[in-house]
Formats: structure tokens, C-alpha cells, sequence
């Protein structure tokens, strides 16, 4: 017997938690930020017209400080280059394709002006494809080092059908930056996706990432963001077919002055497909604003859907804040499970003090409790020599003294 | 031999004053009972001589071997020889059991302890105190049962064998089985004669398994009775009553 299609359709409220200089962390809910309309409703193109000039109010710029994204949104020629490396591995081939090639846009048209604006101004894309069944037992790596001025770039990572293998996206250098990527899982495929910025202190980055799994695939997805003035990273997933699974795991460490923003879309479409998102970030020094909101949408075919995403935020310091949203929509009823949660705290003294009462000193016990904070998410970095080297850079960023520290 | 020596300790806690002059010469070797009501100040007397930031000194001497403990840090105290066993240890989340104790031995005893020693010694002092191998890999605390926080308090006593151990009120929320296993853990730091003992606890109970050489008991913030193990037994009898001021008690 089949009974009609429930419609189910929950919005839960925005939420934003941020501690301001000097205050103890506090919550707040609902306010302006609360959507209006499905995420699935927004404007997708490859028209930069078919986006409205930005204005700041829009829902998903609200939180950006636009001055500072170097023109990227005016369109701003390129005048800088980047230098892009992909490491050979048997079963891997990389090659350049004009933008007007079928592969381009497959699986991301621009949701947002920027994007469009990346898209229109690249010359042309990196495809960097994995063989069908292929299993690449080292990671490929992919190197973009920018200059300074500005740049566009566009990847294409496809996956074919049932191959293994990690692929990680190392971003350093200067200038500024727009770029897109595509993610295709081919069915059956299990594909790891690290995603590292590191780029200099004075570096722009906003970047649309957009990935399809295919049937029964799994996409494990990192992206550990350290570097940067301002770092925008909006990453999208959809599903090509049922069974599909996607985990999306996020470090960032946001020092003084420092934007960093994540942005995420899980659209559930097709039924019996499984995400998780867990995204945790630590804060320090005057003017460190750490931005994540999170997406969720469980279509109304979407029967058997799990979905469960996370955000925590540890404060170090005074003067940092961090905006924290996540938002689910459930036209279903017949979900196997749906969630989210969200939480700003601060640095918790009585850790410190637990560890210092071991002899520990200060700024190794608060190594070692951010590390751990951290530790769930850097367990998804299979890869131990670049799990050790963010580690180090983490320790090393932690270290070092911050604008609040001297004040 | 080491010997802690507290003198005239005065200790607020947000300008309320709790401890208002203490004195105590603990020596190694010797176990000390503090005991006393709620609210009387045992447990503001152990963070206060472990550096807990909350307590304010507003008055009085700490010195460990002569060495004055207030102007250290938390971990120059610890280092300094002063280990406290807390009543409610705090969760460390994603750092592991045996990773904190490592770095905990590696700071007390001023070098990494080799690999394979150190491996073979904390498997030994956790089955000694009954403790499943795997709580190695667990995080510091997190989701641990009473019983368990309380034994892994011990091992860490045992591992890092401090000149002075105040153990604030090891017996609550321990059932009978637990209560042993913690105290015959006490028991071999203490036979070693290395370590003087404090030992603060609300309840005669735990004195069965850990027999002290002194008892004190500590009304509103002053030492009011003091004297051996018999002590333990009046108290026993006769409960906190006796030692009540009469204002306190309307």
C-alpha cells in the first residue's frame, strides 16, 4: 500500500552564537538571518547578470566584509597568475579543456555572483581525472601557489566509478583569488578530498566547490582553513543517485583580524543517502571572525534520508567572534534521522588548570587541549605525513603571539 | 625528606573570606586526616595550595622543603612535587589517557620517559588498580563512571610519585569495591615513605582503609580539634555537632 507523500517542511531558526570582546559567549535565535525562502529556491547561472549586484544584505553575504574581497565580486580583471601542480600517479591523468567543454558546469553552475564572476574569468579548467576502478594508493596532490594580483582558476576532479583515492588541494601564496571546483564520485567510487589554505596573511580566496556523488559512493571531504586575510569556501553536495554518503569535516584556526567563512549545502534529493557534517573551528586575537553556516535540505524524495551536522567553536581570546547557523528543511516525513547542533565556547580554564596541576605549562596545555578539540576532525586526514604537518601548523599558529596576547 | 609547611594561610574566594589561618606542617612519610562539615574550607585549602586561580592568598606562607609555593605557577608546584587528587577531575576531550599521562611523567620527571618502560609501567599501575587496558585510549575523563575518575586520579598518583599528595575527597560518590582498590593505591604511595599525605574527606570511611597519623578538623575556615586516629573515632560517633559554633546553628 502507498499512502500519499507527507509534506513535512520544518524551517528551525537561525541560529548565531558569537562572544564580543569581554562578554561571556551568549545565544541568540531567530533574528534577521532566519531564511525566508528554501535554499534550493536561490538563483543558479553562469551568468554573472543573472546575480544582482551585492549589496551585503543578501542572505548569503551577510556576514562577509565585502571590501575586503579585493573586487572579486566588480569582476576584477586577472593580473596575477597561479602556479598548478598535480603529482603523477598511475591512474591519474590531468589535462587542460577550454571552458566551453561539456565537463565544465556539469556538476556546478554558480549560486552566487562570485562564482559566476570565476567562472566567466577563467581562461580555461584543470580536469584532473581518476580511472574508472583505479586504486591510487598515494594521495595526489594538487598545488596551486598564487601570486600576487589577482587570479581565476577552475578544477574539475573526476572521480570514475568505483576507484579509491585521496586527492589533496594544497593552497599557498598571495594575491587575490576566485576560483570554482567540481567534484564527480562516480558510482561505487570512495574518494578523500583534503582541502588545505595556507596561503600568506594577506591573501583573498573564495572559492565555490561543488561535488556529486554518485550511487553507493562516498565522498570524505576536509578542508583545513589556516591562512588568508579573508577565506571563503562554500561547498555544495549532491547526490547522482541513492545510497550515497558524504562527510564533511572542516578545521579552521582564526587568528587576529583573520575572516574565515564556510558556507555548506547538503541537498538531499534522492533517497536512502547519508551525510554528516562536522565542522569545528578555535578562535584568537582582536578581530578573528570565524563564519560557518550550514545547509541541509531533505527533498521530498528523499525517504530514508540520515543527515546530522556539527559545528563547535572554541574562543581563545578576547575580541574574536564567531557566527554560527546551521539550518535543516524536511519535506519528508520518512527520514531515518535528522539533526544539527551548534556551540561557541569559551576556552574552559579549568582544563588548563586540570592540566597545569600536572606539571603541564601553560602554553603546552593549551596546545594539547585544542588538539584535542580538533582531534575528530584531523582523524579524517588519513594521510599521516600531511595530518602531521597541519598538526605542526596548527601548534605553530597557536603559539604565536597575537595582537590581544600583547595588548 | 620533604616537608610541606603551611603557616597562618588566609584564603578568599571572590573577597569572601574561607580559610582564615591555617596551620600545618605536613612531613613525608605522615598522613594527615582533614576533616570537617561542608563548607568549612578542606577543599579551598587544597586549591589553594595547588595555585587554583579562584582562591586568593590574602594572607600566610606556603613552603615545600623551604621553597615558597605561593609565587609558583600551577605546573612549577606540580613539578615543585605538589599533586592534587581532585573530587571532580575535568574532561579533556580528544586527548587520551595515555597521551596526558605521558606529557604529565614527561614534565614531572624532566625527560620522556622511554617507550617501552613507560608502557610497562602503566600497565602495571592500571592492574594494580583494576583498570581495563583500553581506558588508555580514552579520552582524559570524558565519560567516565565516579569510580573511574577516581582511579585515574590514583594512577596518576602512583605515576608521578609527588612529595606532597592532598587528596580532596577521593572517597565521594566510590562504592565499598571501589573505595578499596583506591585506597590499597594510596597505600603503596605511602608505604614507599617518599610522599607526606592530605588526605580531606567529609566522611570517617574512607580512615578504615587509609589508617592517618593525625587528625584535623576544620571549622569555618580555623583548625579546631586536633589529635591521632582516635580523633577519626569521635567523629565517627559523634558527628560535626560538637565542633558547630552556636550562631551557625539556628
Amino acid at each position: 500500500m502507498t499512502t500519499a507523500a507527507t509534506k513535512n517542511v520544518e524551517r528551525k531558526p537561525a541560529t548565531a552564537v558569537s562572544v564580543a570582546p569581554g562578554s561571556a559567549a551568549t545565544e541568540r535565535s531567530g533574528g534577521p538571518g532566519a531564511p525566508v525562502a528554501s535554499r534550493a529556491l536561490r538563483p543558479t547561472s553562469r551568468e554573472v547578470d543573472a546575480f544582482a549586484p551585492v549589496t551585503g544584505r543578501e542572505e548569503e553575504w551577510r556576514y562577509t566584509p565585502l571590501a575586503r574581497l579585493g573586487g572579486l565580486l566588480d569582476g576584477v580583471a586577472a593580473d596575477g597568475s597561479a602556479e598548478v601542480t598535480v603529482s603523477e600517479r598511475e591512474g591519474v591523468t590531468t589535462s587542460r579543456v577550454p571552458m566551453s567543454d561539456p565537463l565544465v558546469g556539469s556538476v556546478l553552475t554558480p549560486a552566487d555572483r562570485l562564482s559566476a564572476v570565476a567562472m566567466a574569468s577563467s581562461a580555461d579548467a584543470l580536469v584532473v581525472r581518476i580511472a574508472a576502478e583505479a586504486v591510487v594508493a598515494e594521495p595526489v596532490e594538487i598545488d596551486v601557489r598564487t601570486s600576487a594580483g589577482t587570479s581565476y582558476g577552475h578544477l574539475v576532479l573526476d572521480v570514475g566509478a568505483h576507484a579509491r583515492a585521496t586527492v589533496v588541494l594544497d593552497h599557498t601564496g598571495g594575491g587575490v583569488r576566485g576560483s570554482n571546483t567540481e567534484i564527480r564520485v562516480g558510482d561505487g567510487a570512495r574518494v578523500t578530498v583534503v582541502d588545505v589554505h595556507e596561503q600568506d596573511r594577506d591573501a583573498v580566496h573564495a572559492e565555490a566547490q561543488a561535488a556529486s556523488v554518485g550511487r553507493d559512493a562516498v565522498l570524505r571531504h576536509v578542508v583545513v582553513t589556516l591562512g588568508g586575510d579573508l577565506i571563503r569556501i562554500t561547498p555544495t553536495v549532491t547526490y547522482a543517485g541513492p545510497g550515497g554518503d558524504a562527510e564533511l569535516a572542516g578545521l579552521f584556526l582564526t587568528g587576529a583580524g583573520q575572516h574565515h567563512e564556510h558556507q555548506l549545502f547538503v541537498d538531499h534529493e534522492p533517497p536512502q543517502c547519508r551525510s554528516r557534517v562536522l565542522y569545528k573551528g578555535a578562535l584568537q586575537g582582536v578581530g578573528a571572525h570565524a563564519v560557518w553556516v550550514g545547509d541541509v535540505r531533505i527533498g521530498a524524495r528523499a525517504e530514508g534520508t540520515d543527515t546530522y551536522e556539527l559545528n563547535r567553536n572554541l574562543v581563545l581570546t578576547d575580541g574574536a567572534r564567531a557566527d554560527s547557523v546551521p539550518n535543516l528543511e524536511i519535506e519528508t516525513g520518512e527520514v531515518t534521522g535528522a539533526g544539527h547542533a551548534s556551540a561557541t565556547g569559551r576556552f574552559d580554564d579549568e582544563q588548563l588548570f586540570y592540566c597545569m596541576a600536572r606539571g603541564i605549562p601553560e602554553t603546552a596545555a593549551r596546545r594539547l587541549v585544542v588538539r584535542g578539540f580538533f582531534a575528530d576532525v584531523l582523524s579524517r586526514v588519513d594521510d599521516e605525513p600531511l595530518r602531521d604537518r597541519l598538526l605542526a601548523r596548527v601548534d605553530d599558529l597557536l603559539e604565536a603571539p597575537t595582537p590581544a596576547d600583547a595588548a | 625528606m620533604s616537608t610541606l609547611e603551611i603557616k597562618d594561610l588566609q584564603v578568599a574566594v571572590e573577597d569572601k573570606e574561607i580559610l582564615r589561618g591555617i596551620s600545618l606542617t605536613v612531613k613525608a612519610g605522615e598522613t594527615h586526616a582533614i576533616m570537617g562539615p561542608n563548607g568549612s574550607g578542606k577543599s579551598t585549602l587544597a586549591y589553594a595550595v595547588a595555585g587554583h586561580p579562584k582562591y586568593t592568598v590574602t594572607g600566610g606562607s606556603v613552603t615545600l622543603d623551604g621553597e615558597d609555593v605561593l609565587s609558583m605557577s600551577v605546573d612549577e608546584r606540580a613539578r615543585a612535587g605538589v599533586f592534587l587528587a581532585m573530587q571532580y577531575p575535568v574532561e579533556v576531550p580528544g586527548v587520551s589517557v595515555a597521551n596526558f599521562l605521558r606529557s604529565a611523567a614527561t614534565q614531572i620527571r624532566g625527560e620522556a620517559p622511554k617507550l617501552l618502560p613507560w608502557n610497562r609501567e602503566l600497565k602495571a599501575a592500571m592492574a594494580e588498580l583494576q583498570m581495563d587496558p583500553a581506558f588508555s585510549g580514552r579520552s582524559v575523563n570524558e565519560g567516565f563512571s565516579g569510580g573511574e575518575k577516581k582511579r585515574h586520579e590514583i594512577l596518576q598518583l602512583e605515576l608521578l610519585k609527588p612529595k606532597i599528595a592532598i587528596l580532596d575527597e577521593t572517597d565521594s560518590g566510590l562504592d565499598v569495591d571501589a573505595l578499596k582498590v583506591v585506597s590499597e593505591g594510596v597505600n603503596r604511595v605511602r608505604a614507599g615513605g617518599e610522599t607526606g599525605t592530605l588526605l580531606i574527606t567529609h566522611y570517617t570511611r574512607i580512615l578504615r582503609y587509609i589508617e592517618p597519623d593525625f587528625v584535623h578538623v576544620l571549622v569555618d575556615g580555623k583548625v579546631v580539634e586536633e589529635g591521632g586516629p582516635e580523633l577519626a573515632q569521635v567523629l565517627e560517633d559523634g558527628g560535626y555537632e560538637r565542633f558547630r559554633p552556636a550562631a551557625a546553628t539556628s
